[in-house]
């Protein structure tokens, strides 16, 4: 038995150790496409801001990790799929031959159409060789705009104001996140960031890059010119799926599995960032790029394709962002659904807001800004789908009382 | 035999002194805010709950961290965050469904019960043997985790 795992991030590594864990005298392949150990883009932004060195990103720390593990860890990238054939072929003319095979080749950022991103001095923030140049060029003091405050620009957007450049971001959406926050969590995190000294301009867009004095000189649709060494794009990503045009492999938005993780290609699985996959909150098939769900999506798959049959229940869309000391966090159906009640605890003056949403008596989704304390449980009463009972009503009254409610239904104080 | 924290209720009558003995072991200060076993008071229903990680065998926390800084210390089962490997990130924070591991934001770091190393301040601070530290198997333990389970089938297995 030959597993070839495509992709060496979270999901592709977790599902690598876990075929091993359950197979253990296959040939397992876990193919990257970087000339790097299998990293973390999570950990990016904190070796930005030297909190650790590269070696900090990576996903395993321990020495001969893979070879210890009996993973054959391999440089390559994916060209084609010959499903029929069961055969991978590579962009350098190689091929490999597999028995099955699962695709996490995550995604990769978006470059919009928009004249001049190809200067110098404009990088996504994506890979760890992108951000050498980041670290490079983002010296304290310089001017560097950030395009796009979604949830990665703004993990971004920290890092670049603790290095202490002369930010600026420009947003298209109304408020920053709208993608994770509501309006009033969006635009308490802008007020905090503008308080910081970062500018914040939404409901704009970047029209051009040209050249400027210190570099480039960055165009708002609006007319307005920012100068800068550094222009970082953050406009969202794309799966990475080019490789498998022809392949029979159903896609959508990102390659369709049904509930153990296959594809509609006979033994071939996929999973992570590139996957398209049922969503616990909607049961419906979501794009959900997040680590703790790529990892969830790995070790699945890889059971399923050792011969432990395990069906996936849906996956929980959840976020946690620090901009400069106020965490935000969301869970789930936070936008709350049709019927269904809604709690808020809004405190502008000490930057503190939790939203909680029900349907019926469970809490469905929630969100929370400067609340850190137990935070975990909004996960943990909406993936367990508790009935509060009148826990539901002190809640929508003091929406802050959700841990104890939490203890108090778990434990049978109603 | 695994020993670990066993907690039982009904013998509680929140003093709070685990709470103390936690934050002073663990950050040194009487501050029972900084304490990783917290006592959560039901004044109407007269019920105190001690709360803090259970130590799950297969952890969320652990399992979501980007970075490998989580590990089991395969001994004691306890998981430990390995404060030079943690970046802050704090996906394990949301990740665990019982709000158990922590962010801190003097150290930049999540923190998390780690049984003291296997000799439990809280456990020996507890006047009413509500705090145990004793084998597992005599416990409610496996039931607690079982209804851990819930929240991930997937993970248990």
């Amino acid at each position: 038995m030959h597993y070839l795992v495509l992709g060496a991030g979270p999901a592709g590594v977790t599902a690598a150790e876990t075929l091993r864990k359950h197979d253990k005298t296959a040939k397992i392949t876990l193919l990257g496409g970087e000339p790097e150990p299998p990293y973390s883009r999570m950990a990016i932004p904190y070796y930005l801001i030297e909190k650790v060195g590269e070696d900090g990103t990576y996903l395993r720390q321990q020495e001969n990790h893979y070879q210890d593990h009996g993973i054959d860890y391999v440089h390559g990238t994916a060209a084609a799929l010959q499903g029929k054939a069961k055969r991978i072929k590579l962009t350098d003319g190689s091929e490999i031959q597999f028995d099955k095979l699962l695709i996490c080749t995550g995604a990769s950022p978006i470059t919009p159409p928009v004249p001049g991103l190809d200067r110098d001095g404009v990088y996504n923030c994506w890979t760890l060789e992108d951000a050498r140049h980041i670290a490079r060029l983002a010296q304290k003091g310089e001017p560097v705009v950030l395009m796009g405050a979604g949830f990665i620009g703004s993990i971004i957007l920290e890092s670049l104001a603790l290095k202490g450049v002369n930010l600026t971001v420009v947003e298209m959406g109304d408020r920053m996140v709208p993608r994770m926050l509501d309006e009033t969590a969006g635009v308490m995190l802008q007020q905090w960031c503008e308080n910081k000294g970062v500018r914040v301009m939404t409901k704009t867009m970047i029209s051009e890059v040209t050249d400027g004095p210190e570099g480039l000189t960055v165009h708002t649709k609006d007319g307005d010119k920012l100068d800068a060494k550094l222009l970082v794009v953050a406009a969202g990503v794309q799966p990475n799926i080019g490789f498998l045009a022809s392949s029979g492999v159903e896609i959508e938005h990102g390659i369709l599995v049904d509930h153990y993780m296959r594809t509609s290609v006979p033994d071939v699985y996929a999973a992570g960032d590139v996957c398209q996959a049922t969503d616990f909150s909607t049961q419906k098939a979501e794009m959900l790029a997040i680590q703790p769900v790529a990892v969830e999506h790995g070790r699945i798959a890889a059971q399923n394709m050792a011969g432990k049959v395990t069906p996936h229940e849906g996956s929980l869309n959840m976020n946690v962002l620090e901009s400069m000391g106020l965490i935000t966090a969301s869970f789930g159906l936070w936008m709350g659904v049709e019927g269904g009640d809604s709690a808020k605890m809004v405190d502008l003056e000490n930057n503190r807001y939790l939203r909680l949403e029900f349907d019926g008596n469970k809490l469905v989704g929630g969100q929370a800004v400067g609340l850190t304390e137990h935070v975990g449980i909004l996960r943990g009463l909406i993936q367990t789908e508790l009935d509060l009972g009148p826990w539901k009503d002190k809640l929508l009254k003091s929406p802050e009382r959700l841990p104890e409610a939490y203890i108090a239904v778990s434990h049978g104080i109603i | 035999m695994q020993l670990a924290l066993v907690i039982d209720p009904g013998k509680c009558t929140s003093c709070k002194q685990c709470e103390m003995a936690c934050a002073y072991e663990k950050e040194q200060t009487f501050n029972p805010a900084k304490s990783r076993i917290r006592i959560f008071d039901f004044h109407e229903e007269a019920r105190f709950v001690p709360y803090t990680c259970t130590q799950c065998d297969e952890a969320w926390c652990q399992q979501a961290c980007p970075v490998n800084a989580i590990t089991t210390d395969h001994a004691s089962g306890v998981k430990i965050v390995h404060d030079n490997l943690c970046v802050g990130c704090k996906v394990c924070t949301i990740a665990c469904p019982f709000g158990t591991i922590n962010y801190n934001a003097d150290t930049g770091k999540v923190i998390k019960c780690d049984l003291c190393g296997g000799d439990p301040a809280c456990a020996k601070a507890c006047p009413t043997d509500a705090i145990t530290y004793s084998d597992v198997e005599q416990s409610g333990f496996e039931k607690m985790k079982a209804w851990a389970a819930k929240t991930d089938a997937a993970a248990q297995s």
